[in-house]
């Protein structure tokens, strides 16, 4: 138990200090005209990875289960421009309709 | 467009993202039970720490028998995107230093693409959107570590397939934006599929920011 209490509290300080650094070092600050362009592209980029490795990673290992499922719902209802709600409810429940169903 | 919404529509925009939180934390506190965490561990970790994918990866690490070093590189690792992140958001924050640190600990996934407006952010959608994100987080939490074997399997209602569906409705508008957005995204999501194999998780995300520096070059 001590392993995960000392865990906790280092943790909370690092995750606390990685959050920190952008506000503390460049806040309230323009950003220099060079950084405007990439910063409007890390939406992009970033949301890309995070529905694609939420979708297809497990650990270290890519797969297609019945997250994949959910995404092509949600794929779907995008389309046909449902509301945002509609949209993730939707892919968890197809997801869980898949999963149910394998 | 910035400034123009306030602390109380950004809850609401969050609001949705009550119900997925509060199960992926339920299956957190379930998860770190059938550990043997005593009952306060997991619920003090999801006050303090606050990120569900860090604590997950910490807490797999730890349950592998690993190093508490080695379990806090896993975690930072997983969280090292909230530094392009916390950069992009800094520009928004006003106040001195302390302030801008505590205001930046708001930053996660969900709100930030929800306070995105093309590259420059919302502080107040921002910090809103968090607040029921993280009542579902810690409140997930407590039933999870309270009720513990008794709930059975949050999975089995899919509601971790939410984050993906959500992040992919809020692609779209950014995809229909430019080609250079288009051609950023693609090279993102390659890079960060390539190297789920090859690197610990939470690496591949980081990688995929690389790809916004196509932005560097002149239009």
């Amino acid at each position: 138990m001590t392993a995960v209490w000392t865990t906790i509290g280092i943790l909370a300080v690092v995750g606390a200090a990685i959050k920190a650094t952008g506000p503390v070092l460049v806040g309230g600050r323009k950003l220099p005209g060079w950084a405007d362009g990439v910063i409007a592209l890390l939406a992009p980029a970033l949301l890309t990875a995070l529905v694609l490795v939420d979708t297809f990673a497990s650990e270290r290992s890519l797969v297609i289960d019945a997250r994949a499922a959910g995404l092509a719902a949600a794929i779907v209802a995008i389309a046909l421009r449902a509301p945002l709600l509609v949209v993730v409810v939707g892919a968890a429940g197809v997801t869980a309709a898949v999963r149910a169903l394998t | 467009m910035a400034g123009a919404t306030t602390f109380r529509e950004g809850m609401r925009a969050g609001l949705p993202f009550l119900l997925p939180t509060l199960a992926i934390g339920i299956s957190f506190g379930v998860v770190t039970r059938s550990l043997g965490w005593d009952l306060g561990a997991p619920i003090v970790m999801s006050a303090i720490v606050y990120s569900g994918s860090a604590q997950f990866a910490s807490t797999s690490v730890l349950g592998d028998g690993g190093t508490v070093f080695a379990a806090v590189l896993a975690a930072a690792l997983v969280n090292a995107r909230f530094l392009p992140m916390g950069i992009a958001f800094a520009p928004a924050l006003t106040g001195g230093p302390l302030r801008r640190a505590a205001e930046g600990q708001a930053v996660v996934d969900a709100s930030w693409a929800l306070a995105n407006r093309g590259g420059r952010f919302d502080r107040k959608l921002l910090l809103g959107a968090t607040l029921p994100q993280y009542v579902g987080w810690l409140g997930g939490t407590v039933i999870g570590a309270v009720a513990g074997s008794a709930i059975g399997d949050p999975d089995k209602l899919g509601l971790d397939a939410m984050f993906p569906a959500f992040f992919l409705a809020l692609l779209v508008p950014e995809l229909q934006e430019s080609k250079r957005a288009r051609v950023v995204a693609l090279a993102g999501g390659a890079l960060a599929l390539a190297l789920v194999p090859l690197v610990p998780p939470g690496i591949p995300i980081v990688a995929a920011s690389l790809a916004a520096l196509i932005g560097l070059r002149q239009r």
